[in-house]
């Protein structure tokens, strides 16, 4: 067995902190080791080259690249090799970047700890095996999980590219936060106007199949193959007959339901659509309200369907689909006002959140569009906005910045003025943050057209006297506490993860941060990917994100998806796990413990059990082989042969 | 006003005194202004709140110890429970009177008195003995009739006495008082 062995100096990140050149004489004395030597840049092309002229001209059979974390350039070296005509596992990568130089500064110590990890990874490659991988066919049907704008552009943009779409949507239409919106900055078109055309495409799109008021029950498998279970709520209208008329919901006794869609801005009847332009346009009973449901007699709109639609006694339903990839674009949530009980939300009617407003201000909202304060259906002449409620606020657990407030809140005074002439706004704001393409200009406008009077400073509290609510906040820029008295008080509240998001994210085997935002598996270079293959990100699932770049994302991520399924068969890794049908007692332990449910019963033809391992399945997470008992199930290329090797290495003195 | 010459009146060591005495980072503060927005003094402060904090990070040390604002903070902590940023803003001003009436810079000296007629009368009864604690503040301030148009309508409350109540472990009080001087005189 001839090892090569290839120290990176990664420029100075290495060099820098280890010495390369020592470490490189250092592994020429280990038995086994042909060749060594230090590169400057063991990943540009020279470099590569290098490691493949090595192999012909030392005739080297394993090779060990001492440089980055193998998450950054393990399969750039798997192809060298592999070019070279050495199978790739006959790779080994000792991480003497992320976890030696990066880490200390004692350049001796550092020195010391880089020789010792590539002696481990020496004494592993000199006992790996090769490993081939197999293909396998992909399903070319592709779930997109949230009908808001970016999951929509997803699958609009996955179903013009031929592919077959299953849309799955929590609530009762497609549409998500941008259906509630009034106009869009910064161009102040109707929201609903630019939206409806692509609700109405993904409706008659013929190969989009959209479940509506469904959620994710859970999801196998893996990328190429997936099974879904989607649970189709139930919404005790049979959606076949209803027209979408609206009569049930004219007719409905029970007025005081809470208002989803209008986030309670005003109460709905218990039967209701949620709002004209829905898709699809049918009707729903909210059961928490419907005096079938709580009183248990009513009927009414059983009664006044003309297509006989209303069935109280609807249950749920599970229907499974197929597919191959899996777009999440599961949207945003708002923190809840009652987080700064010092502004009053929730105690005071006329304070609301930026999203209600956005419904008092739309036309097809509960009050047809003209700005009322919800306590005594005035106009309001005074509206104070204020920025950051929540946001920015490390006490509240949000260190963030939720993106588009400073935006929307310009628009809403603009807006405001706009409805009421006479009226006068005020923006309480830490900074205004601006950046997209023509942004700031529109912040300049609210305030150089619009008259809207900006203040630099937080609010502290906001108190009633009278009809009035009084702001007291700070003008950081005069040096004073202000006040001011606000007829309606508009508070710019903290983006938060989706509610649900953590377990929807544990369903699809993906990672959330500490805030529940999913994680894309590079900020920069892979921003709609995830960690697990075959799953794809867009929108404000992954981060705060405005419109724009929520279209941008859903796209990107349909464009991912179509990458992936232009080809007819994916490869497997082969580092999954293998059994021993010899030794393997047949105690399915290992079946109880595998997180992916990749093992599976098999009878041998002796009548004897053993477990078996589905390859395409298995996530060669190595769960299984400390849980055996005897040793029989193995993970490929991590086998306990191989890993016992390193330990050797390590502890030789 | 004059052009501040940040380079020279940059005072880095008052910066790291004050977070190490209170515990607390200034460059936490993103000068939000909700200190001030909550502060009920502010209208007395010849530096709202956050202009103090601000002048902490750009290390101002003679504006900050020679301003009447540290002296008329009442610690309500309105400010710190306000902060976004989880400083303790009241345990900053706390600090900056500490280190003021230390090098002798105090800029409100009755504040100061009324906290010293106020610990004496802590020392000596073990509590508080207000006709006391009054007298002394008022005798050593020259301000003798301060709040006597109160005397008559509190003591008809019974919430005033003439003379001290005695309570018991009045002499481990007083020896709180002595070994925290100790401790000081001791850290300089």
């Amino acid at each position: 067995m001839r090892v090569g062995v290839f120290i990176c100096h990664c420029g100075s990140n290495i060099a820098g902190t280890v010495d390369v050149a020592r470490a490189a004489a250092e592994l020429r004395k280990v038995p086994g080791v042909a060749f060594a030597t230090n590169y400057m840049y063991t990943c540009s092309e020279p470099g590569q080259d290098e490691i493949k002229q090595a192999i012909k001209r030392e005739n080297l059979d394993r090779i060990v690249v001492a440089a980055c974390s193998p998450r950054m350039h393990e399969l750039t070296f798997r192809r060298t090799i592999e070019k070279a005509g050495l199978n790739r596992y006959f790779l080994e990568m000792a991480n003497i970047r992320e976890h030696i130089s990066w880490v200390g500064l004692d350049k001796e110590a550092n020195t010391i700890k880089a020789i010792e990890t590539i002696k481990m990874a020496v004494a592993k490659v000199m006992q790996n095996k090769p490993l081939y991988s197999s293909s396998f066919k992909i399903n070319k049907r592709v779930l997109v999980i949230g009908g808001g704008v970016a999951g929509m552009q997803a699958a609009l943009d996955c179903g013009d590219g031929g592919l077959e779409v299953v849309l799955v949507e929590k609530s009762p239409s497609v549409g998500g936060m941008m259906a509630r919106l009034d106009k869009t900055f910064p161009t102040i078109d109707c929201s609903i106007c630019i939206l409806g055309p692509k609700m109405v495409d993904v409706a008659q799109h013929d190969k989009i199949k959209l479940y509506a008021y469904s959620e994710i029950e859970d999801i196998k498998g893996y990328v190429g193959n997936y099974e879904v279970k989607i649970r189709k709520k139930a919404t005790y209208v049979d959606w076949t007959k209803c027209t979408g008329c609206g009569l049930c919901m004219e007719k409905c006794p029970s007025k005081n339901s809470y208002d989803y869609f209008n986030f309670g801005v005003a109460p709905t009847k218990a039967i209701n659509i949620p709002f004209p332009q829905a898709i699809p346009k049918k009707a729903k009973i909210d059961p928490d309200f419907c005096r079938q449901f709580t009183k248990g007699k009513c009927g009414v709109c059983a009664k006044i369907c003309p297509t006989g639609a209303i069935n109280y006694e609807m249950q749920d339903e599970i229907v499974t689909e197929e597919v191959g990839a899996i777009v999440v674009a599961s949207g945003y949530g708002l923190i809840d006002m009652d987080k700064f009980p010092e502004y009053g939300g929730g105690r005071y009617p006329d304070v609301i959140t930026g999203i209600q407003y956005e419904r008092l201000l739309n036309a097809s909202g509960p009050t047809e569009g003209h700005i009322v304060r919800p306590s005594d259906h005035t106009e309001p002449k005074t509206v104070v906005f204020v920025s950051c409620a929540g946001s920015r606020d490390k006490s509240l657990g949000i260190p963030y910045c939720s993106n588009f407030c400073c935006m929307y809140i310009a628009k809403q005074a603009i807006l405001t003025k706009d409805h009421i002439p006479d009226s006068q706004s005020y923006v309480f704001y830490m900074d205004i943050r601006s950046p997209g393409k023509g942004y700031d200009e529109f912040t300049r406008r609210a305030q150089e057209d619009y008259g809207a009077k900006y203040v630099r400073g937080r609010v502290s509290r906001i108190y009633p006297k009278g009809k009035k609510l009084v702001v007291v906040g700070a003008d950081t820029l005069l040096g004073t506490q202000v006040e001011v008295e606000a007829d309606l008080v508009v508070l710019a509240t903290a983006v938060t993860a989706a509610p649900g998001a953590a377990q929807l994210a544990e369903k699809l085997h993906i990672s959330y941060d500490t805030f529940g935002f999913y994680v894309e598996s590079h900020p920069k270079l892979r921003p709609v990917e995830t960690n697990t293959s075959g799953v794809f990100l867009a929108g404000a699932a992954q981060g705060p994100k405005d419109i724009p770049a929520s279209v941008g994302q859903g796209s990107a991520a349909a464009a991912k998806v179509l990458a992936l399924f232009s080809k007819d068969m994916l490869e497997s890794d082969p580092a999954v796990a293998k059994v021993n049908e010899n030794t393997c007692v047949g105690c399915l332990k290992c079946k109880l413990t595998c997180p992916f449910g990749a093992i599976q019963e098999k009878e041998l033809r002796g009548g004897k059990i053993v477990a078996s391992v589905i390859e395409t399945v298995c996530a060669g997470c190595g769960v299984c082989t400390s849980t055996c008992p005897c040793g029989a199930i193995q993970l490929s290329h991590f086998t306990d042969n191989q890993l016992l090797a390193e330990v050797n290495a390590i502890c030789q003195k | 006003m004059d052009t501040l010459n940040l380079t020279k009146s940059l005072n880095l060591s008052f910066i790291e005194q004050v977070s190490k005495e209170s515990g607390q980072n200034p460059s936490l503060c993103y000068q939000c202004g909700n200190c001030t927005a909550g502060c009920p003094y502010t209208h007395f402060f010849d530096y709202p709140v956050s202009q103090i904090m601000r002048l902490l990070q750009t290390g101002q040390r003679d504006t900050i110890l020679s301003s009447k604002a540290i002296w008329l903070c009442a610690t309500c902590e309105t400010c710190t429970t306000r902060c976004p940023c989880e400083i303790d803003v009241a345990m900053i001003m706390d600090t900056l009177r500490i280190i003021a009436r230390r090098e002798n810079k105090v800029s409100e000296k009755d504040v100061k008195l009324f906290y010293d007629s106020f610990l004496n009368s802590m020392k000596e009864h073990g509590r508080l003995f207000e006709v006391g604690t009054l007298l002394s503040y008022n005798l050593r301030s020259g301000n003798f009739f301060a709040d006597a148009d109160l005397g008559p309508k509190v003591l008809e409350k019974g919430k005033i006495h003439f003379l001290p109540r005695k309570i018991k472990g009045r002499d481990k009080v007083a020896k709180i008082f002595t070994r925290f001087q100790e401790k000081a005189k001791k850290h300089g």
